[in-house]
């Protein structure tokens, strides 16, 4: 019999996985905050939007599955987050229905409001999108002002829903984080995708400055994450404490899961190194791997060790925590078994991305008459 | 709870019917239009025909240039269970979760990432590769329509679940009840055929247009001739799986399928009405007026014998389940309100008990819970116990009869149409018919109407529950400031409005530059 806490700490490690890999994947956002600055004409605009907007679905897809494993595995984290901190995740989906559109039709004619519109829709996208998903992820960490009734449900005191975590300082180092981060991804991905010798250069000049200011904020996040308070739970009674340098604590007792996380920063640093001194092409395999590695490890240290995901700083005994936010044992393990579908799906992906990207992305393709965004 | 805003259920409720509507405007045409795509390109690759070839890519352009905004609105709604229907969420989300993640692990990437192999891949991979990926977007999108109505059916017709006192929510105890609920099979059949009846009109109706426009006439009357057939086939499904659906309304929400015929007294030989008009009645539940009818055309016996396959067969009206009917053995409002209270006091008692931590209480009455006979008598009746008047059961009279009777009509009159534009064909009097060419450009919005109908009978028709017979919308919802949901209101109407727009000024773009501009 597998018992239920396995389960939990399973699917808290899919959440993780899955969460580390979005970050990675908005590299597909980085990228697109840069649709005015890095192209100095509209076919460099063209290859740009392009070589990006042929990832957009995996990016948007693993944030659909995302949205639908956290409901299946923990509903009371879907039910309290996204119901409380309302105003917040409704400025997220903004932010996010209005990529798609604008991929398929900034080119199209008669598409009404002109490229230049859709071109915004996509620098918004791009902005706002990994900032504020960094600000929700730092909530993981720094807590919100909710509480749960008795029938859990729950009530939100501030009258912000979720905006006024813009307010604290940890948060807002997390987005600027995740943003700058998603950008020189994206500026990585265009090295590494697109053949055209102008861009490129100018990609790399650009990865300087936002490598510099990722670190910044990067340490920033890292340092007060590892310095602050953290909610334990004792699982014998339910009961949740505030712990001094938690954090720290569950880094060092699971070295596995640091270890990763030290990978992850050397791999995303590494990236950065060998585009900018070794004039290589393949930065985003390195910065990507270690992105997922890093915020996977990240999410993994929020949860495990007895540690509150996602807790309350107005009513401690409202945090949520792994055991509590959780589906039955029946349903986390009947998901189980779905999820071993996942390493079949990840190798379709790769299969069919194979055959069709085998060769860098240029103007004369554009020219083609292709399906072109 | 009993203190929740009305304003903000209706307004939580307007906002879900909002996006859940615009979705709705785009995603049947994915549904259909990737199969009609798919058998294209099939005779492309079986024959080597350039001009399939060319008329696969034409309707694909269209598909992309609708799938883009059907992705779109589509992520507000996976997100709006938990933003506006919190409450809800917790309640039913270890069982209504699942079916969503699943959606996304098994079908949206299978669609997602085969789309882009079908745009990007014509000469980058070879002929049969391109082929399947084509038919796995098909059956992606289809998948993914399959699981979102399993999640839909179960808040129809609660299954294989049990309550548990701890954690205050329905558990899931059989995924197989959940998948195989008899409401969640007719659903999707009837659902992804309306999604085929709509691509299969849309594709017509655009040939059709050419062929007046005396353009593509290759193109125009291959696409008509697969159109037609799939159209005609699907639309009979389209019937078949309605009446099944029905069968299974009368079985699973009986109020709702009164309200589809504004049927008051239940009878045996009971009529279907065929068509009607509702005027205010004489009588009313509370406040609320009962409509009449100015007059019916009526089919006799024929809704006894929709619901049982026999005449003798008694369909319960609104009455039965309002003021009872112990000859058939229907409760009275009353009567499951009471049962409804007995299962709340049952779990506030368990609450105390806990609280006070007397352990031999808090277990028996989790045991009470368990037990098969109190699930069945008492706990299926729980969302009464919110409920304070009996008319507040009862789904609005002419919004369920008027959208299930426009729908029907509609749904014969595309089997009609359908018929005659495969008999045209082949008799080779298209050309000559322009009336019906007509007819058929003007018939494309016809199956949204009626699909949006569907949606609006379906979901209106179920009112008050969020779940059927277990929670009213009322105690659904997230405790929100009424303004917030307005604003968010205004800003999705405003947005999807201007996008839909932009969606249709390019599409009719792309139909009036054709497919001659397309390099083979």
């Amino acid at each position: 019999m597998i018992s239920h806490a396995f389960l939990q700490g399973y699917w808290w490690t899919i959440i993780s996985l899955l969460a580390g890999l979005l970050v990675f994947l908005m590299f597909v956002q980085g990228g697109q905050s840069f649709i005015f600055s890095l192209p100095s004409n509209d076919t460099q605009r063209k290859l740009i939007v392009n070589t990006l907007g042929r990832k957009w679905e995996f990016t948007f897809t693993t944030l659909v599955t995302f949205g639908g494993v956290f409901f299946a595995s923990f509903p009371l984290f879907y039910a309290t987050s996204f119901g409380g901190a309302y105003l917040l995740w409704m400025t997220i989906l903004f932010s996010f229905i209005i990529q798609a559109v604008a991929y398929e039709y900034r080119s199209k004619p008669a598409n009404i409001y002109g490229s230049r519109t859709y071109d915004i829709f996509l620098f918004l996208n791009g902005s706002l999108g990994p900032f504020l998903i960094g600000i929700a992820v730092a909530t993981f960490f720094t807590g919100s002002e909710f509480s749960l009734d008795p029938m859990k449900r729950v009530q939100w005191h501030s009258p912000w829903h979720g905006l006024e975590s813009l307010a604290d300082i940890r948060n807002l180092a997390a987005g600027f984080t995740i943003l700058f981060l998603a950008r020189v991804n994206g500026l990585l991905f265009i090295i590494g995708t697109v053949g055209d010798d102008d861009i490129n250069l100018k990609a790399r000049k650009r990865v300087i400055m936002n490598s510099l200011f990722f670190l910044v904020f990067f340490l920033y996040f890292t340092f007060s994450m590892l310095t602050m308070k953290g909610y334990a739970v004792n699982p014998a009674d339910s009961t949740i404490t505030l712990v001094n340098y938690k954090y720290l604590y569950n880094f060092f007792r699971m070295p596995l899961i640091l270890c990763f996380f030290v990978c992850g920063v050397a791999g995303v640093i590494f990236g950065i190194y060998i585009t900018l001194f070794r004039n290589s092409n393949r930065g985003i395999w390195f910065s990507g791997s270690g992105t997922v590695l890093v915020f996977f490890t990240m999410l993994l240290t929020a949860g495990f060790n007895n540690t509150s995901f996602y807790p309350s700083s107005y009513d401690i005994k409202s945090s949520l925590t792994v055991y509590n936010a959780s589906s039955s044992q029946f349903t986390l393990k009947t998901m189980m078994y779905v999820s071993f579908i996942i390493p079949f799906v990840i190798a379709y992906i790769w299969y069919a991305w194979k055959s069709i990207t085998d060769r860098k992305i240029t103007a004369g393709e554009m020219e083609k008459g292709e399906h072109t965004y | 709870m009993e203190n929740i805003d009305l304003n903000l259920v209706n307004w939580s409720r307007a906002q879900f019917a909002l996006t859940a509507m615009y979705h709705w405007l785009f995603v049947p045409l994915t549904l259909g239009l990737s199969f009609i795509i798919a058998m294209m390109e099939t005779i492309y690759v079986k024959t080597g025909k350039e001009e399939w070839k060319r008329m696969t890519r034409f309707w694909m352009k269209l598909f992309g240039i609708n799938f883009a905004i059907g992705v779109a609105t589509g992520i507000i709604l996976e997100f709006e269970f938990g933003t506006n229907w919190s409450a809800y969420s917790w309640f039913v989300g270890d069982i209504f979760g699942a079916p969503l993640a699943i959606e996304g692990i098994l079908a949206f990437f299978l669609e997602s990432t085969f789309v882009a192999v079908m745009f990007f891949g014509w000469d980058k991979v070879g002929k049969k590769f391109h082929l399947t990926s084509t038919w796995l977007v098909a059956v992606g999108a289809n998948l993914s329509a399959l699981w979102i109505l399993v999640a839909n059916a179960w808040m129809q017709n609660p299954a294989g679940m049990t309550f548990n006192p701890e954690t205050a929510r329905n558990e899931m105890e059989n995924f197989w009840e959940v998948l195989f609920n008899p409401v969640a099979a007719e659903k999707f059949l009837h659902t992804i055929s309306s999604g085929f009846v709509l691509a299969s009109m849309f594709v017509a109706g655009i040939s059709s247009w050419f062929l007046l426009k005396k353009r593509e006439e290759f193109l125009a009357k291959r696409s008509i001739l697969l159109a037609g057939i799939f159209g005609f086939l699907s639309s009979v499904l389209l019937a078949l799986t309605g009446d099944m659906s029905a069968r299974s309304v009368a079985k699973y929400q009986p109020v709702k399928f009164a309200s589809f015929e504004a049927l008051y007294q239940g009878k045996t030989r009971a009529p279907l009405i065929a068509a009607g008009v509702l005027k205010k009645g004489k009588e009313t539940i509370g406040n609320r007026n009962m409509p009449d009818f100015v007059f019916t055309i009526e089919i006799p016996d024929l809704l006894s014998l929709m619901t049982e396959r026999k005449k003798e067969a008694f369909v319960s009206g609104i009455y039965d389940h309002i003021k009872g009917n112990v000859q058939k053995g229907i409760l009275s409002f009353e009567e499951k309100k009471q049962r409804g209270e007995i299962a709340r006091q049952a779990l506030l008692g368990y609450k105390k008990a806990k609280e006070e931590g007397d352990a031999q209480s808090s277990a028996e009455i989790a045991r009470k819970f368990n037990s098969r006979e109190f699930r069945d008598n008492y706990f299926r009746y729980f969302g009464y116990a919110y409920i304070n008047n009996p008319e507040d059961t009862i789904p609005d009279i002419r919004v369920s009869f008027y959208t299930f009777h426009l729908m029907v009509m509609l749904g014969f009159l595309f089997i009609l149409l359908f018929a005659l534009s495969i008999w045209f064909l082949f008799r080779d009097k298209l050309d000559n018919n322009r009336w019906f060419l007509w007819i058929m450009v003007f018939s494309i919005p016809l199956p949204y109407l009626a699909g949006e109908l569907g949606w609006v009978l379906s979901e209106m028709g179920r009112q008050p529950w969020i779940i059927q017979d277990l929670m009213p919308v009322s105690v659904g919802v997230t405790e929100l400031k009424t303004t917030y949901v307005q604003t968010t209101f205004w800003l999705f109407a405003l947005l999807f409005t201007a996008l839909l727009i932009a969606e249709v000024s390019i599409m009719i773009k792309q139909i009036k530059i054709g497919a001659e501009n397309k390099k083979p």
